[in-house]
């Protein structure tokens, strides 16, 4: 019914002879969660640099909206509505929140000839962002961002690629270092900016959080899309078991045994 | 006395008005990077008066310290810019004498103008440091080993050309009276004319630090460059004009020397490159960038001066000053760094108290 949001067909990517990625077919649909899981190495990160313009596809295609696009820098990603938010946030630790909200975008006033960063407005829409987000330990903007907690941050970041109007959301291992229910909280977040019809690329290897949040899952191991299944589709233990390789850990397993 | 009472809680308005009116509250102040080199300040300024007397405090005591640090604040704004933006350039030590060569060389050795003189001078320090940036973008290699070369580059340069084309190492330079006047004079025979020069830099460089967009763009350059590429930061460009700020800043020092003393030496200059470094870390800008304000280099610029020269009023022997400036330096990056950490953990403790209310 309706067209996916973001497409990736046959997509190749390599580094002079080393294959990092083949074929990759993937696609995710507006207010639609895709998990994106795989072991260290699977090609994740390369994946997401594609998706977020720092690297170019080596063959293959990308299309927003069913447009192939092309990204010639992280700039021109975010153009597009792509943006991303690292492991810890992306942010910058010793900036006030409000500076940080807006790096990039600032927002200005005139002061007679002179353009004059708005700190007020800038403090009061980040604090009003996070806020929406349910983040309501913040009041003040004006304080560093290196006083937040690691879930705070990833609110922060969120909430600065909802506000700038990013269509799809590419979350690079969001819950990683998170405890527990500061991961829940950030999980909450990521169905609320579902909720507003953001498309989000939900990238992890912890597969509880990815089933709980997940609508469309997607395995990649040594560069290829292992597998590609709905919510319910598959167990827990299945989903372990695809991204440690299923066989491979079957032998580790009968290896222990023979040694016990 | 009534700056005490500004500072003054608003103890007896309500609840809405506090939350309107900006609070003195303790956060706020270890927020700001120039509290520690605030602090310095005072406790130099103390000693040197307890220790200088009273022709520390005179009008000639004053302006000795201050013509030294107008000098050396000139360099020092773009310096520290650069070092929150995560950089260091240590060529300002040859673009100094090389602006100096090049305007007694143009003005005075080949009499032309001195307009073409000083466009010359600065052009130079504009594309020395396009120099600079364009190599660290390109290449990509650390700042330090970048300008460390083109130190060394360009004062060979200014003392090779200066023998071939003037003959010497120095040469006399006769400003018209004009330019003497807005750029190498004495203000009532003591202040140097370029303090008026450094104030109106402290002006501009507070502007684009704390109230333009490029300065969050410094910020945000010092505190994650790979984000703030991410965020659509022109990160390269950024870096060269912030290296040809620098190059414009020591070769319009260079170039105000030259003016003042009427003449120009190849070797001027050396001990500003790390003189500028040292007033830029005692006020309080993190070495390794995304930290720091233009209030704190200033301060900062004040203290280094003021004991460079202050040891000339006090009974002590001159070459002690380098030891305080040492043990300064330390205690200031102490100091700069635990009231950083306190700042930090402050955003986080201070809530604390505001959930239970």
């Amino acid at each position: 019914m309706s067209a996916p949001l973001l497409q990736l067909t046959g997509v190749n990517k390599s580094f002079g002879p080393i294959d990092v990625l083949h074929d990759i077919n993937l696609e995710v649909k507006a207010g639609e969660i895709l998990c994106l899981l795989g072991d260290n190495g699977a090609g994740k990160s390369t994946l997401i640099r594609l998706l977020s313009g720092v690297h170019k596809p080596s063959s293959g295609q990308i299309a927003i909206n069913g447009k192939p696009v092309s990204f010639d820098s992280p700039r021109d990603a975010s153009d597009n509505g792509i943006a991303t938010v690292h492991q810890f946030g992306g942010t910058f630790p010793l900036m006030s929140i409000g500076r940080s909200f807006f790096v990039g975008a600032e927002p200005t006033k005139r002061w007679g000839p002179f353009e004059v960063f708005d700190r007020k407005r800038a403090n009061e829409i980040a604090v009003r962002e996070m806020r929406k987000l349910g983040i309501t330990r913040i009041t003040d903007g004006d304080r560093l961002v290196g006083g937040l907690s690691g879930g705070e941050r990833q609110a922060l970041a969120i909430a600065r690629a909802v506000h700038f109007g990013a269509s799809v959301l590419i979350l690079d291992e969001p819950t990683a270092a998170l405890g527990v229910k500061e991961a829940a909280h950030v999980l909450r977040i990521v169905l609320q900016a579902r909720k507003k019809g953001i498309a989000v690329i939900f990238i992890t290897h912890n597969v509880i959080h990815a089933l709980t949040v997940g609508d469309h899952f997607a395995v990649l191991i040594r560069g290829s899309k292992a597998a590609d299944f709905r919510k319910g589709e598959k167990t827990r233990a299945e989903v372990t078991d695809l991204m440690a390789g299923g066989e491979a850990m079957a032998e580790l397993e009968a290896e222990i045994e023979s040694h016990l | 006395m009534t700056s005490n009472h500004t500072l003054a809680p608003h103890s007896g308005g309500s609840s809405a008005a506090q939350e309107a009116a900006p609070r003195f509250s303790l956060g706020n102040l270890l927020r700001r990077p120039e509290t520690g080199s605030f602090i310095g300040l005072i406790a130099v300024f103390v000693f040197f008066t307890v220790f200088g007397g009273e022709t520390f405090l005179s009008a000639s005591g004053a302006a000795s310290w201050l013509n030294i640090a107008a000098e050396l604040g000139i360099i020092a704004l773009p310096v520290g810019l650069l070092m929150i933006a995560g950089h260091l350039d240590l060529s300002v030590g040859s673009v100094i004498p090389a602006s100096s060569m090049t305007v007694a060389i143009v003005s005075g050795y080949y009499g032309l103008p001195m307009p073409v003189g000083i466009a010359a001078a600065l052009g130079l320090g504009l594309a020395i440091g396009l120099l600079n940036g364009y190599l660290i973008v390109r290449t990509d290699l650390p700042s330090f080993v970048v300008t460390l070369g083109t130190l060394f580059a360009v004062a060979g340069l200014t003392l090779g050309l200066s023998v071939i084309v003037a003959g010497s190492t120095s040469v006399a330079l006769t400003a018209d009276p004009l330019s003497k006047m807005i750029l190498g004079d004495f203000l009532g025979g003591k202040f140097e004319v370029i303090l008026l020069w450094w104030i109106a830099a402290v002006v501009a460089v507070d502007y684009l630090l704390s109230h333009s967009k490029y300065g969050n763009w410094i910020l945000a350059l010092g505190g994650d460059k790979v984000s703030a590429r991410n965020a659509g930061i022109p990160t390269h460009k950024l870096n060269i004009a912030l290296y040809m700020g620098s190059g414009f800043c020591s070769a319009f020092v260079g170039m105000c020397q030259a003016i003042l003393y009427n003449s120009a030496q190849v070797s001027a200059g050396q001990s500003f490159i790390f003189n500028s470094i040292i007033a830029v870390v005692i006020g309080g800008v993190m070495l390794t960038g995304g930290y720091g304000s233009v209030m704190g280099i200033v301060l900062g610029t004040i203290t280094f001066a003021i004991v460079n020269q202050g040891i000339y009023y006090t009974g002590f022997d001159a070459n002690w000053a380098s030891l305080i400036i040492g043990v300064l330096l330390l205690a200031a990056v102490l100091l700069n760094n635990s009231f950083r950490t306190m700042a930090l953990a402050q955003a986080s403790t201070r809530t604390k108290g505001k959930n239970k209310k």
